[in-house]
């Protein structure tokens, strides 16, 4: 899983069945920093993430379809959990 | 598989119902020589591993198997703790 910003919605009238009622937002990967990292990407919700919220996120197609309680769904990137903090030991 | 190092950890109250009770850990991934090799990455925890083990970590799908029948939205996890390696 990677950290990532929710940093925009994305509406689409026209799409898969798979993807009805869910919400698909636009997030940034991040480096442990919290710098961007790489392209942004757009993932399907699970948790009701919000715009400037952190979230943690899965790339990977079937734990993406089991976020949005699909199976077969043509994803490959969910929002599974917002993150309150991380921890990082600096002496490790 | 992968080698890496636990180098921290996750805190989210709000996530995926799945994933209630699961560990998660930011781990580096390592070379055979202990040099770190990559970006760090969260994965979740199956083996009761801690901040500076050194473990190895699968990818994929597989990653929520450890916790069968329950499936975790997951991509990576921790499958062992490393006691030593020897290369060559």
């Amino acid at each position: 899983m990677q950290l990532a910003r929710v940093i925009g919605t994305v509406v689409a009238t026209q799409k898969h069945r798979k993807f009805e009622g869910a919400k698909l937002l636009l997030v940034q990967p991040l480096n442990l920093d919290d710098t961007p990292r790489g392209p942004s990407l757009l993932a399907v919700d699970g948790v009701g993430a919000g715009v400037r919220e952190r979230v943690l996120i899965v790339l990977e197609g079937r734990a993406a379809g089991e976020a949005i309680g699909q199976k077969a769904a043509p994803v490959d990137a969910a929002i599974i959990g917002i993150v309150d903090h991380v921890e990082i030991d600096a002496a490790v | 598989m992968q080698l890496a190092r636990v180098i921290g950890h996750v805190v989210a109250t709000r996530k995926d119902d799945n994933l209630v009770g699961i560990k998660l850990l930011v781990v580096q991934p390592l070379t055979a020589e202990r040099q770190p090799a990559g970006r760090p990455l969260v994965a979740v925890d199956s083996v009761g591993a801690g901040t500076g083990e050194v473990v190895f970590f699968v990818r994929g799908k597989e990653a929520s198997f450890p916790f069968y029948p329950v499936e975790p939205p997951v991509d990576a996890g921790i499958v062992g703790i490393v006691d030593h390696w020897d290369v060559g």
